[in-house]
């Protein structure tokens, strides 16, 4: 084929080419790969589109108001997850808190506060270091300290620093990453005007940071909900009759119920733990759905 | 604790208009540097430099890229501090006092030594706001509505933005965004202004706008405008100081004057090579 073919042989100044541009092989390459590139995208989707089915297709009929209102029973048809539910809820709102505060302090004092030099070389890749430290390892840690050295027993704070602990280089990492692409000019300009560095971080860098950091936030707090290793390893019940009622009560997760419940040997109850998946991902999803709406809706008027 | 800087009550124009008329010996000098060294890390960029700046002018730093006038700038009023490698030697002194001492809090010169940059960058909140944070995280004291007013009215701003002091500051074109800044330096009540290439981004007509401003502004206010147009130095300075390489590639000073001695009749060379365009 040649150059002509598309564009004609009126121009008589067009100049002929020394050598074969292939132009139509190039174009068919690119036409392939887009497919490709295309079938991996939709395998994705599907594959989630998959779980859900057949989740809601084992644990649909078990998705009804016992499931909230009822506490563990041998009987399926009376159980339901309120304590696992609410020991949950319990155990990522103060894990959550906690890895936010010590979280954002200490990104604060990475970014802002503290030299570069070989000290902070080495924080920063013990941070890197522990995001990738396996979730049970946290466990035995929460175990010695918590459980054991803080003589705290197994209790649901115990479970909750645990978690805390766990998530926290997630938020400290997503934390410096917002507080780092604050763009320079914002602190110039404070600085400019005669504020100090604190007044510089509080009124213009947090705010600008925050969709970030609270997006980091929410979906660390996201994988805590999820985890069940560390909380077996410090000793969440798995069979709890009655909601906690202090933090230094005993509890039990929604995973580990789930887990509870996969494990029976009847029918029901593999439905029952299809069931709690399904009210597990719908508070996941949500989650996830405000950290998105938090990223658009702080993110706005932004530089 | 800071010493004080004593400060220098406004003064009302008694000045000429005139540039032919400029003699620094004749004005207070506001700013005196002598011998500054600046270093980034091992780079030895800014050599030997001496200037004073005299009271209620226009100085224009002009000169190639890269020459260290942007540096100097920024060490006036110590915003090389933020840069983590920088190293600043020698002496800048602000009516007497050496700005670099330990002795001095870098957030009191910056109050009193304000800064416009060369990209507009506006606080991303309203327009009143943009204005306001400064007087007020500095402690003013009074009327703040009263006090935006008159700080916008003074970069000539006001009429344009008067019925929309709530409207965030990123929402104004890009001439306007740039005057909100300088409102902003002018908010903390500075007695000196340094400007960083303010209309490098901007278009002919709002770079004009700016250019008058700067006019207006001098009668109260001392300035230092950095800039690689030559043109706007030749307008708008009334002294001029030429910065160059030397053969290490270093910035360094070589030479300073009335603006108009220094356009139309330089003393060294390379002032002329590059006023002519046969250089940088």
């Amino acid at each position: 084929m040649s150059l002509t073919t598309n564009l004609g042989t009126a121009a008589g100044s067009v100049r002929r080419h020394t050598w074969r541009p292939r132009i139509a092989n190039r174009n068919r390459r690119a036409r392939v790969l887009s497919f490709v590139f295309m079938l991996a995208a939709v395998s994705a989707v599907l594959l989630l589109a998959l779980l859900l089915g057949v989740l809601l297709l084992r644990g649909w009929d078990w998705i009804r108001l016992d499931l909230f209102t009822e506490q563990y029973s041998r009987n399926a048809e009376d159980a339901g997850l309120q304590a696992a539910i609410l020991g949950s809820i319990l155990l990522v709102a103060v894990s959550g808190v906690m890895a936010f505060i010590i979280g954002v302090g200490t990104a604060l004092f990475m970014e802002e506060y503290a030299p570069k030099g070989r000290i902070t070389d080495v924080l920063q890749t013990n941070i890197s270091n522990l995001a990738g430290v396996p979730s049970v390892v946290y466990g035995l840690l929460g175990l010695a300290l918590f459980v054991e050295m803080l003589n705290l027993g197994r209790v649901l704070l115990a479970g909750a620093l645990t978690m805390g602990l766990l998530i926290l280089p997630i938020v400290i990492i997503a934390s410096q990453e917002a507080i780092r692409n604050v763009p320079l000019g914002l602190r110039q300009a404070a600085f400019g005007v005669g504020a100090t560095r604190w007044q510089v971080i509080h009124h213009h860098v947090l705010p600008a940071a925050m969709p970030g950091i609270l997006t980091g936030t929410i979906l660390a707090i996201s994988r805590a909900i999820g985890e069940t290793a560390p909380l077996i390893v410090v000793g969440a019940s798995a069979v709890v009759f009655a909601n906690p009622d202090s933090f230094f009560d005993q509890y039990t997760a929604m995973p580990m119920q789930i887990y509870q419940w996969a494990k029976q040997p009847q029918e029901e109850f593999t439905q029952l733990a299809a069931a709690a998946i399904i009210v597990l991902m719908v508070i996941l999803l949500t989650m996830n759905g405000l950290a998105i709406y938090l990223r658009e809706r702080l993110g706005k008027d932004r530089w | 604790m800071a010493t004080e800087i004593p400060q220098t009550p406004l003064r009302a124009a008694s000045v000429t208009q005139f540039k032919e008329h400029v003699d620094p010996e004749e004005h207070e000098r506001v700013i005196t540097i002598s011998d500054l060294n600046v270093y980034y890390g091992d780079f030895h960029a800014v050599a030997g430099v001496d200037i004073d700046i005299p009271e209620n002018r226009i100085t224009a730093f002009i000169g190639p890229s890269g020459c260290g006038k942007s540096t100097v700038l920024r060490c006036i009023n110590r915003m090389n501090d933020l840069v983590p490698t920088a190293r600043v030697e020698g002496s800048i002194t602000y009516h007497g006092t050496e700005i670099n001492s330990p002795k001095v809090d870098p957030v009191e010169v910056r109050r009193r030594i304000g800064m416009v940059f060369q990209k507009p960058n506006p606080f991303p909140k309203s327009i009143y706001e943009n204005v306001a944070w400064g007087a007020r995280i500095n402690g003013y004291r009074g009327d703040i509505d009263e006090h935006v007013e008159r700080t916008l009215r003074q970069a000539a701003l006001w009429d344009e933005v008067k019925d929309k002091l709530k409207d965030s500051g990123m929402a104004l074109s890009g001439g306007q965004q740039q005057r909100l800044c300088i409102a902003r330096a002018l908010a903390t009540e500075p007695d000196v202004i340094l400007l960083d290439e303010p209309a490098s981004a901007l278009d002919p007509i709002s770079t004009l706008k700016i250019e008058e401003l700067l006019r207006e502004l001098q009668q109260n206010y001392t300035i230092v405008i950095v800039t690689h147009n030559m043109q706007q130095a030749s307008r708008v300075s009334d002294r001029t100081v030429f910065f160059s390489l030397n053969e290490r590639r270093q910035g360094v000073l070589v030479e300073c004057g009335p603006t108009t001695k220094i356009f139309t009749n330089p003393e060294d060379r390379r002032t002329e090579a590059y006023i002519t365009g046969r250089f940088g």
